[in-house]
């Protein structure tokens, strides 16, 4: 195991007292720090917090913010509210999958985009709704997608 | 003591009792899947349902998980009842067509015939194998992942997981049989679990009987006991050759209980 | 030095420091930051309000403040000056609030995208008016200006919970205690034993704002009288419907109510820790929530003994792990222990065993905030807001097919149709009414023959659908209603937990029945069928999301049982949304051969010469509509 995850996942269950009913935090913790969860980092969990393995990957894997293989560098969310749907929605998603060739909860093989669908990001007055890294799009339409994407594949 | 009405009969039994457990004592037969005796109630699968009636309403519920109370009644086969049973049967055998547990019930609800595409899956997420491995034997090697769908039960990150001793309770408590343990000379394998181990021999018959993770695992726990340590080098056959001397202990007695 | 408050007094000292920030003696401009209003460009505004402010040096302060409700027309600039009465303006961008800074220095009202006028702020805990001082000589020029209250949108509103978002600055306590702010607290504290509040709580009539409708008194005495020395009180925070975003907003736009409501839940109840459950997605709310936690420590409002009363409670801030099934009471409490969000059957309550099995309260966002206003103002007062079985106000989110999309709250018993055509404006385009979701996926879709229903409580779920929540799907003549019950469905499915059979297998098959009708490969037993295991699945759940999974397919049958119909006998979409029952073909009559359309197919499906007349190859078209889109002489048909 390398010293530095070591040291990291040390350092985030001592943030949290070692407190076993905080598994969920730490998780959340080390997962904004990799951008995943690297099985060396939950195995250090399990040490640390004398949790049994099955329960912590149980968690890993049921949860929708976690993820157990490197994420994108940047992250698509298409909000798949009822408002949002109504309003076409579907079809965004459709025409990212189609240009990137990738199904939600995927990332691209180059490792630049991660799609996701969430439900309801409660912007429902500027649905169909498209977030990429903390910025909003709004009233998307098939058209745009193509825009939007380009602004973050030269980054 | 908590008095209630089942199919008509009434049952005095301690508070804490689940229906289920209820309806056994005056044998009255409830079908299960995903329930044991020797690992807590889970409510899972649901062909325990039964309808209770309660300060007037009535309602379904599974009985492995409902608390006894006072004054209730309970109908293990009203219309309601068998409808909802025989539906979520129904779907079980959708998913799991082969499994000869599911297609016993199935007869027995008089299904035959089966509305929905079939897959071919053997495990019915009951949960058994997981709460023995945690809740009696202690390994805690294996649980669920995932949620919805794709819910299954697995090992850590789908691999063989070092903390399973191949002690085969899951095996003993799975209802559907889907998992198998393969006994080959000096090695077991269960591949579910993609677990290999090898077995030891028996020092008084030569027989190859449990893996030398198991005997580990026991000995580990009772270090202070001396006198169990060399009886862990021998099969249950040839402890109760020596102990039937001692004890006149017989096959019987000895037989893991069962319900 | 201590800034703890541990007297009226010093509540009072607090609150004149607040009154001061809130109406200063100099310009004071606030934008609309919650989510809501950064979705629609309200940083553009605050960035070039305050690059500008800076560079010439001007003297006014620029806040930012939470959600108004009135999300279509944000962002949202809210001007307040010593002499002039609030001017709001709406559908602000970068160049427009710098015109609006211009006018302001030269002491003139910019008359340019106004919404409205405010000439009186409601102190609701208070129970008073405060009126702006406003010079003689303006009543000429903002007479035309209407006042906020005579607008459709906000006519029939009465913001109780929502009270003070928009209003003051989320993250300054201050500008929180200077509206009334921990005035009910510190009542409660100083004047009511504990069995006082939960009576108090009890006779105002107030039910559970989540979508249970739980009689929220009831609950408090359930886990009062429990037994156990150690009792938790939690919020539920993990707004999961999808159309619903109305605890977003308190939270964002006015965390300390929730949390004086808690903390005032928390001393009846005999609870010393408490916990808010935030949605994963909602990082500005945890931001929020936090920020108002820390203050509220500071001035000994939380924490060891609150205002100097002896009684300890504390609050910590959980945030959820992306998990829909975590906003049902005890998925919840499993996941604050750190295990996965599996419901249990609640045949023993919660406020009996609930979180570390201990008593416990839980609560939703919307009803916590509402406690500090009953406290303030008497359950007499309250319990004469509403009707006879649901006392109070709600906060609906209006979405989709509408005029104005936002949050209204209005005292329950107002109508449908009310609620969808006065304040929100009705339908756009000129579009027909077709349904209206309430409840979210637990709920059901109303026709239109249903929209003079008095809203509340128990009202909906005559007709098959809940209140839930409060989120309202408009829905007009494009929505398909089986692609509506099949959109629930998909939500479900993979918000599932998975662990009963009813649940995880019944909506995979409801699924499996919807997809072939939306694919035109529906059999005619598949109504019934569907009936059927909607049934099961109803009756033989674990928990409520199983439980409640049928209702949108069951409301849909019931009330659009033709479109069902179409789709299964005459492969047919009536509302020309399901992709394999419709065709785009390209009208010859209007085609002008501009080639657009050949161009921004994706699917190099549309074929011609310059100016003729073009056609798509049905055989590669994907049915994505872009071509639909981009025409400008609307020549693509959908069949």
């Amino acid at each position: 195991m390398s010293p530095q995850v070591l040291e990291t996942v040390d350092r985030v269950i001592d943030k949290y007292h070692k407190d076993k009913s905080m598994l969920i935090p730490i998780l959340q913790d080390i997962q904004r720090e990799y951008n995943y969860l690297p099985r060396e980092a939950l195995l250090r969990v399990k040490d640390k917090l004398n949790v049994p393995l099955p329960q912590i990957y149980a968690v890993a894997t049921f949860y929708k913010a976690f993820s157990l293989k490197p994420r994108g560098k940047h992250t698509i969310y298409v909000c798949m509210g009822t408002a949002c749907h109504v309003r076409g929605s579907p079809k965004i998603l459709e025409e990212i999958q189609r240009k990137l060739d990738i199904k939600p909860g995927e990332t691209t093989p180059d490792l630049n985009f991660t799609l996701e669908t969430v439900n309801c990001l409660g912007a429902c007055a500027l649905g169909p709704l498209v977030v990429v890294d903390g910025n909003y799009f709004a009233r998307v339409t098939p058209v745009q997608v193509e825009k939007i994407l380009n602004k973050y594949k030269e980054r | 003591m908590v008095k209630l009405v089942i199919d008509g009969k009434e049952v005095e039994v301690e508070e804490g009792l689940s229906v289920l457990e209820a309806a056994k004592r005056i044998g009255v037969k409830i079908p299960t899947l995903c329930y044991h005796p020797a690992v807590s109630a889970y409510g899972a699968c649901r062909v325990c349902t039964v309808e209770v009636i309660r300060k007037g309403w009535s309602r379904l519920t599974a009985a492995c998980t409902y608390p006894v109370q006072d004054g209730i009644e309970v109908k293990t086969n009203s219309e309601k009842v068998i409808k909802a049973r025989r539906l979520i049967i129904e779907m079980l055998l959708a998913r799991c067509p082969n499994v000869k547990a599911i297609q016993e019930l199935a007869r027995e609800m008089g299904l035959d015939k089966v509305r929905f595409p079939q897959e071919d899956k053997e495990c019915i997420l009951c949960g058994l194998c997981v709460r023995v491995c945690s809740e009696v034997i202690g390994a805690n090697a294996i649980g669920f992942a995932s949620r919805g769908l794709e819910r299954k039960v697995t090992t850590p990150f789908e691999i063989e997981p070092d903390t399973c001793i191949g002690c085969g309770a899951c095996a003993v408590v799975c209802p559907t049989g889907a998992i198998k343990i393969e006994d080959i000379e000096d090695k077991r394998k269960i591949d579910m679990w993609s677990r290999k181990l090898e077995r030891v021999r028996c020092e008084r018959c030569g027989r190859y009987f449990f893996t030398k993770a198991m005997v580990d695992y026991v000995k580990a726990r009772n270090e202070k006991i001396e006198k169990l340590q060399e009886f862990l080098n021998l099969c249950p056959d040839c402890r109760r050759e020596i102990l039937k001397d001692k004890l006149r202990v017989t096959k019987e007695t000895t037989t893991l209980h069962r319900t | 030095m201590s800034k703890k408050i541990k007297s009226l007094k010093e509540l009072e000292e607090l609150r004149k420091e607040g009154l001061k920030s809130l109406y200063p003696d100099k310009p004071r401009i606030m934008i609309g930051m919650a989510t809501c209003g950064l979705a629609s460009g309200a940083n553009e505004v605050f960035e070039a309000l305050n690059t500008k402010v800076r560079e010439n040096r001007i003297d006014i302060k620029i806040v930012p403040t939470g959600c108004l409700g009135y999300c279509q027309i944000e962002p949202l600039v809210d001007v307040f000056k010593p002499g002039w009465p609030r001017i709001i303006y709406q559908k602000m961008n970068g160049e427009k609030v710098i015109k609006l800074l211009e006018s302001l220095t030269r002491e003139s009202i910019w008359k340019d995208s106004i919404l409205a006028r405010l000439d009186r702020d409601e102190l609701l805990i208070f129970g008073k008016t405060k009126k702006y001082d406003i010079q003689g000589e303006l009543s000429g020029v903002i007479d035309d200006i209407p006042l906020l209250q005579e607008i459709p949108f906000y006519c029939k509103q009465f913001r109780i919970a929502s009270r003070n978002c928009g209003f003051i600055d989320p993250t300054n306590v201050i500008e929180y205690v200077a509206r009334g702010g921990y005035y009910s607290l510190f009542k409660v504290l100083s004047q009511y034993e504990p069995d006082q509040v939960i009576e108090e709580i009890i006779k105002s009539g107030l039910r559970g704002r989540g979508g249970g409708g739980f009689p929220t008194g009831k609950k408090w005495l359930y886990c009062r009288q429990a037994k156990g020395n150690v009792k938790y009180v939690i919020c539920n925070a993990d707004e999961g419907d999808p159309g619903a975003y109305m605890d977003r907003s308190i939270l964002e736009g006015d965390p300390h109510s929730i949390l004086e409501g808690m903390i005032i839940g928390a001393y009846a109840i005999g609870a010393r820790e408490g916990y808010i459950y935030v949605r994963n997605e909602y990082p500005l709310a945890v931001k929020h929530i936090s920020i108002a936690i820390k203050q509220a420590e500071e001035y000994g409002l939380l924490g060891e003994d609150i205002l100097g009363s002896g009684f300890s409670f504390s609050i910590r801030v959980n945030r959820g792990g992306g998990a829909f099934v975590c906003g049902e009471s005890t998925a919840l409490m499993a996941s604050l222990e750190g295990r996965v969000g599996e419901p249990r059957a609640k045949h023993i309550h919660t406020v009996e065993s609930g979180l570390w099995e201990k008593p416990t309260n839980l609560n939703n966002v919307e009803t916590w905030a509402n406690v500090p206003v009953i406290i303030a103002r008497g359950a007499d007062w309250y319990s004469k807001i509403g009707t006879e079985g649901s006392k109070g106000t709600k906060i609906f989110s209006l979405v989709g097919k509408i005029n104005n999309t936002g949050l209204a709250e209005v005292p329950m018993g107002i109508t449908l149709r009310e609620i969808i055509f006065d304040i929100g404006g009705g339908i756009p385009g000129g579009k027909k009414f077709k349904a209206v979701q309430t409840g979210g996926p637990s709920g059901g879709c109303i026709p239109e023959n249903f929209l003079d229903l008095p809203v509340d409580f128990d009202a909906l779920t005559k007709v098959g659908s809940m209140m839930g929540s409060g989120g309202m799907i408009v829905m007009d003549e494009d929505t398909c209603m089986v692609d509506v019950a099949k959109y629930f469905l998909t939500f479900l499915k993979d918000e599932s937990c998975g662990k009963c059979t009813s649940c995880r297998e019944g909506i995979k098959q409801m699924l499996e029945i919807l997809n072939r009708i939306t694919q035109g490969e529906g059999k005619e037993e598949d109504i019934e069928l569907l009936e059927e295991l909607s049934e099961v699945v109803k009756s033989t759940s674990l928990c409520a999301l199983g439980g409640t999974a049928p209702n949108p397919v069951l409301t849909t049958i019931r009330y659009f049982r033709d479109e069902y119909e179409a789709h299964i006998k005459d492969k047919k979409c009536p509302a020309r949304v399901c992709r394999d029952l419709i065709t785009y073909t390209i009208d010859q009559e209007k085609c002008t051969g501009c080639t657009r359309c050949a161009r921004e197919c994706p699917q190099e499906a549309i074929v011609g010469e310059r100016r003729k007349p073009h056609r798509i190859l049905q055989e590669k078209c994907v049915k994505c509509g872009i071509c639909y889109e981009t025409c400008k002489f609307d020549a693509i048909k959908v069949e």
